[in-house]
């Protein structure tokens, strides 16, 4: 089942044009404030009637605008998880949880209310009400919510925006049990997060000023070096896949990804475990020799596949290492003295550090 | 009829007119302050002035207007009579007198209740696959139960505290049209009177308290069930 989106709107001073697909896993939609963002998945929703274009899922068409085309989003069967929850408050978590499944239709698949209270840990819950639940419950249950009337996609806003940080660790685990249980529901997830995108989604759509900039599978956009400006100098870099394959007791554990292997500290998942990791591009350091007595031991040999130069002191170097990529942050002068252009072997050094404990994950 | 069965008599029917006022404005008052909240057409502020009008004209003057309209010579109330509701110097008219003078106060309440909710809420809802009906009945309604009821616990204060529209519009007939405000003025008028209007003081009294402990009691379940926000 694909969501096909293809808008435009008017928006203030903002000209929305968006045109993008998301199929299975999770799809991101990544943008700073004020890009579009909601807009985008409000369109998809129903809460907003785009000035022109086509929304679809699977062979429902939602909207279109050339044919006047609308469909109410009670409608449309999609859930739809806020930023700021929108629990009802005279309601019990039971009953905010319930309260859906009257309107699904008869055959609808989906999660029954036991599943989703265990996937959710809502079992202590049940019987309070919004008003005394912390913001962490609060979008835990919100969640629950819109699986529990069956939807055919869930859309998210920013779910984890009004988050502290712990808060944020506690909800991580269970998107991604989401993302990887049985369940198999598309999601599509707006964000202005790097490092939840990079935990995340599957799919990454890049939107600035109310365009689509790049968009395609994650690790390939995180990993093109034009995406840079995008994602930001200090946020960028790639992601790419490791299985864990030892933990030693000085806390360091063994990583193998397809160029070699990593030595990292802090890693919690246990041996054998399939994990993602985010390397910082500004975090990677390039050599053109094999470097000899360094206090890293993360060391990797890499081709230069692209060098795209910014408007700045920087540039933004795009390697292949085995069969991941790499992105790697130097200066323009060293570019030059480096010599560094499509081709080139070298080597990387990566910093242990540079991969963040809360942004590895599975 | 003795003076005490003269003062049950007028309690008798300020409470069934004020009964009446309240049930009947009641959805009327929703739906207009729904419409004031939360709609925008042409003229709603004029609508917002007529709904007032009766809070700021003297009420002698709002009677008068009731009289000229719905005098069995005026032509609505030759229409209401002809569909044999007659509405001068009877107790369905003081039933209209009190529902206008107490609509304001009604529809002030729940206006307010209205525009408190979230509409965010709403959306949520719809969003879960509930339609309109659906998103007011189990959404909208709950929340705004303690604006209606504090909209329709003055509307029935108003109606039974209500004298100068009532006497004007359908005068002060014992066992017809005259309610406990107009039977304490009566007894006024009458040399040795005060004894009877001091036991109706004291009924039109408690009648006021137990409506507003009423109310609390009420909108404390309400609240009770919303819970802190």
């Amino acid at each position: 089942m694909t969501l096909q989106v293809e808008i435009k709107h008017q928006l203030g001073g903002l000209s929305l044009k968006v045109g993008f697909e998301a199929a299975g896993g999770i799809t991101a939609i990544f943008g700073r404030s004020g890009t579009g963002k909601t807009t985008v998945i409000n369109a998809v929703a129903g809460l907003l009637r785009p000035d022109a274009g086509r929304v679809s899922l699977g062979g429902d068409v939602f909207v279109d605008t050339a044919s006047g085309r609308f469909v109410p989003p009670a409608k449309r069967r999609l859930g739809y998880v806020f930023q700021d929850a929108r629990l009802f408050p005279h309601l019990t978590v039971r009953d905010n949880l319930t309260f859906g499944a009257r309107y699904a239709p008869p055959g609808a698949q989906g999660a029954g209310l036991d599943d989703v209270v265990a996937l959710l840990g809502l079992a202590p819950l049940m019987a309070r009400r919004p008003g005394t639940l912390s913001g962490g419950e609060k979008q835990r249950v919100a969640i629950g919510r819109a699986l529990l009337s069956r939807p055919r996609m869930l859309l998210m806003d920013e779910p984890l925006a009004s988050l502290d940080a712990p808060r944020k660790q506690e909800i991580l685990p269970y998107l991604e049990r989401l993302r990887d249980g049985p369940l198999n529901l598309p999601i599509l997830y707006v964000s202005h997060a790097v490092d939840e995108v990079a935990r995340l989604a599957d799919r990454l759509v890049l939107l600035q000023d109310g365009k689509v900039q790049a968009q395609g599978p994650l690790y390939d956009v995180m990993a093109d070096p034009a995406a840079v400006p995008l994602l930001g100098v200090r946020e960028a870099g790639a992601v790419i896949e490791a299985e864990v394959i030892a933990h030693a007791d000085d806390g360091l554990s063994t990583l193998r990804i397809s160029a070699g292997t990593l030595e990292l500290p802090g890693v919690q998942a246990d041996v054998g475990a399939r994990v993602r990791l985010r390397v910082l591009a500004q975090d990677v350091i390039l050599s053109l020799s094999r470097p000899e007595g360094l206090s890293s031991v993360n060391v990797l040999p890499v081709r230069v596949e692209t060098v795209h130069a910014g408007g700045g002191p920087g540039a933004a170097i795009g390697l292949r290492a085995g069969k991941d990529r790499v992105l790697a942050r130097v200066t323009a002068r060293a570019v030059a003295e480096m010599q560094l252009a499509p081709g080139l072997d070298c080597y990387a050094i990566l910093k242990a550090t540079t991969v963040a404990p809360g942004s590895i994950g599975r | 009829m003795t003076a005490d069965s003269a003062a049950w008599e007028a309690l008798r029917l300020s409470l069934w007119v004020a009964g009446w006022a309240t049930v009947l404005a009641v959805p009327l008052a929703l739906w207009v302050a729904w419409i004031l909240a939360r709609k925008s057409f042409w003229g709603k502020s004029l609508l917002n002035a007529v709904v007032h009008l009766p809070l700021v004209l003297p009420p002698v003057v709002t009677g008068y207007l009731l009289l000229i309209s719905f005098s069995p010579n005026a032509p609505m109330g030759q229409a209401l009579s002809a569909m044999g509701l007659q509405l001068a110097f009877h107790w369905t008219g003081a039933v209209l007198a009190a529902i206008v003078m107490g609509f304001p106060l009604m529809v002030r309440a729940m206006r307010l209740a209205i525009e408190a909710v979230d509409p965010k809420l709403e959306e949520a809802a719809e969003t879960l696959g509930a339609g309109r009906i659906s998103v007011f009945a189990r959404v909208t309604l709950p929340l705004i139960g303690p604006g209606i009821l504090a909209g329709a616990v003055m509307g029935f204060a108003k109606a039974m505290g209500e004298f100068g529209a009532t006497i004007t519009f359908v005068a002060n007939i014992p066992g017809q049209t005259q309610t406990l405000p107009g039977a304490i003025w009566a007894a006024l008028q009458i040399p040795g009177g005060e004894g009877q209007a001091v036991t109706m003081v004291l009924m039109a009294s408690a009648v006021a308290v137990a409506a507003v402990l009423l109310s609390e009691v009420l909108a404390r379940r309400v609240s009770a069930r919303i819970a802190a926000k």
